[in-house]
């Protein structure tokens, strides 16, 4: 117990925090994004796949950091234009067709890599971030750019989506895309939108890791964040301030398993401690999604003129 | 005259490329199935190992990366039905399946990296048994510590680990008895943001030397200015400042000695556990390079002597395959 609560009080277990928080909060808010439209996008760990390796590639061929992110979010955007077209336009089964998206994306950035990097004994390296000392802000100080902008973007997609005539349209479409119909708006370019850029988030998200967790980009590294933004995203019953609070709590655990793992001279097996945030994140899922309502028309595909 | 030996000259080419086929057909197929991709430290030791041999006009080599456990045996059987006669890989999740398909291609050679036993008549393993110079390695640490604090992050406590570790610990006690150790475990081999989280929070703890046994660790120790020790492969041209000592692996005894066996046709079920040893050179304690004259000279003496004493058979350092826990608070 003592040795939660100074942990409680250290300054870099917060960092931590923030840090381990930082690629979950664009990926939360992607998923987001496009399940507010209606769309179930499993794509996100291919994508995430993707935009760590586009992200690294740019920056490694001597672009710049941010160059980097924009090409993230690029390919992002790309493979959610993708799998608009296939469960929006063409409408597929959301499940299939995003699983898909992982499977492709996730072999084709490790088949460009192999074929452009065929003899490494160890990954090329690129000079990632770095933190952004001249902020006056404690935690934040110790953070990189990005960490910032994804803080920044939390409040900035709460107000599209409540206090703009764009968000109303984009939430109703998830809800009801007959009412949208019926209002003259077309379904199929307002469900494409969000997706798009949803992607292009977790993209992003992708990125954090090559260019500012690590610095050089691994097969496997993505390691299944993705999937977690998908039940934080269920967790924060699709808001972006709870998306939020999600994400800092999941890495609220996941930072304080790493810490704890030595207590007591490992009186616990670690997997107990390696299983803290995935169970206690169920445990939260159970307590607050029971009141979660979903997006109504979430995993319907709209085919103008039916009922 | 000139004309004549230019003539000469072309035939003799010709003639060698009409040979060149011939020679290599007496070349060794080689084939290596690896469940992880080239660039993981372990693997990446042995794939070097048949680089060499092929660069060296010995063999043949193909290899499969990152191939599931699901797909190994199918990946296997691919390559014993293609004629290949000597399959390298690691057995290590897949040993049932990995002998049932050697048992099926009596006249194919299989090395496998494993924790098991060999199997009559042409299943042999190898695993890294270089403990020795882990051990060596650790009594640099303990010799470097300030704090003596030791941090040590692993993948998973699998007995590959575990006997490094332990052989680490040990060295480790012996310059510094006072030493303290943490261990962490990230549960995934493949996670450097997640292995650089776990080596800064123990750094934050107060460790000042980092076992670096995942790649994200060295990474930690060069951002927070302290040292790390490196484990089966020599990062410290990326970390001049940072990584003190390393712990080699050299695959090359171990598979130039079963190549040779598979040439004269005598490869049998062997462990060929041992040519990982010093005594092999299958293992060494890398260089200390930029740290030469950082390291204490009393420290440098004891190595020196303690490595003396393994290759004379004075000295035996310990396997221990369990889990090694924390001992600092």
């Amino acid at each position: 117990m003592n040795e939660l609560l100074s942990l409680l009080v250290d300054s870099s277990f917060w960092v931590a925090v923030l840090r381990i928080a930082t690629p979950l909060i664009f990926g939360t808010l992607g998923v987001l994004l496009c399940e507010r439209a209606g769309v179930l996008n499993l794509g996100i760990e291919g994508i995430m796949v993707a935009g760590a390796f586009i992200g690294w590639l740019t920056v490694h061929s001597g672009a710049g950091l941010w160059g980097g992110v924009l090409a993230a979010a690029f390919v992002g955007g790309l493979l959610g234009a993708l799998h608009a077209l296939l469960v929006v336009r063409l409408p597929l089964s959301q499940h299939v067709a995003g699983l898909g998206i992982t499977l492709f994306a996730t072999s084709l950035s490790y088949f460009a890599y192999r074929v452009l990097f065929p003899k490494v004994d160890s990954p090329p390296k690129i000079e990632a971030f770095s933190e952004m000392s001249w902020l006056p802000i404690p935690v934040l100080a110790e953070q990189t750019p990005l960490t910032l902008l994804a803080v920044l973007l939390v409040p900035a997609i709460w107000y599209v989506l409540y206090r703009t005539p764009l968000g109303l349209a984009l939430r109703a479409v998830g809800e009801s895309p007959h009412a949208v119909e019926a209002q003259g708006i077309d379904v199929v370019r307002l469900r494409s939108g969000p997706v798009i850029a949803g992607s292009a988030l977790m993209g992003v998200a992708g990125s954090f890791l090559t260019l500012a967790a690590f610095n050089s980009f691994f097969f496997n590294m993505v390691n299944g964040r993705g999937w977690i933004c998908v039940a934080l995203v269920v967790f924060a019953s699709w808001r972006p301030g709870k998306a939020l609070i999600g994400a800092l709590l999941f890495a609220f655990f996941d930072a304080a398993q790493l810490r704890l793992q030595q207590a007591g001279g490992g009186l616990l097996p670690y997997q107990l401690y390696l299983m803290l945030p995935y169970v206690l994140s169920i445990v939260a899922l159970v307590l607050v999604a029971r009141k979660a309502a979903y997006p109504q028309a979430l995993m319907k595909p709209y085919v103008k003129g039916t009922r | 005259m000139i004309r004549r030996s230019l003539l000469g000259a072309a035939v003799a080419v010709c003639a060698a490329v009409l040979v060149l086929p011939a020679f290599a057909q007496s070349k060794i197929k080689v084939a290596a199935i690896y469940t992880v991709p080239v660039e993981q430290q372990w693997v990446s030791r042995i794939h070097k190992a048949l680089n060499a041999a092929k660069d060296r006009g010995e063999i043949e080599y193909v290899f499969s990366e990152k191939v599931a456990n699901a797909d190994y045996e199918r990946v296997m059987r691919e390559y014993a039905e293609k004629g290949n006669t000597f399959i390298v890989g690691e057995s290590f999740a897949v040993e049932a399946a990995a002998r049932k398909v050697a048992k099926q291609y009596p006249k194919v050679s299989f090395l496998m990296g494993s924790s098991g036993k060999p199997q009559a008549p042409n299943f042999s393993v190898f695993d890294n048994y270089i403990q020795e110079p882990a051990y060596l390695s650790g009594m640099i640490a303990g010799g470097m510590t300030k704090s003596n604090k030791i941090g040590m992050v692993g993948g998973y406590p699998i007995p590959e680990v575990n006997r490094l570790m332990h052989a680490f610990m040990a060295g480790a006690k012996e310059t510094n008895p006072k030493v303290e150790f943490y261990v962490t475990f990230i549960g995934s081999w493949f996670d450097p943001p997640k292995a650089k989280e776990a080596a800064l929070a123990q750094i934050a703890k107060g460790a000042d030397v980092m076992y670096a046994e995942r790649f994200g660790v060295s990474d930690a120790a060069k951002e927070k200015g302290i040292l790390a020790i490196g484990n089966v492969i020599n990062t410290q041209k990326d970390y001049p400042d940072t990584v003190v000592a390393s712990a080699l692996w050299n695959m090359e005894p171990t598979i130039d000695t079963a190549l040779k066996a598979v040439k004269a046709g005598s490869f049998k079920a062997e462990d060929y556990g041992h040519y990982s040893m010093m005594k092999h050179k299958g293992s060494e304690l890398a260089p200390l390079g930029t740290f030469d004259a950082k390291v204490p000279t009393d420290i440098k003496k004891k190595v020196a002597d303690k490595q003396a004493a393994i290759l004379g058979g004075k000295f035996t350092v310990k396997v221990n395959d369990t889990e090694p826990k924390s001992t600092a608070k």
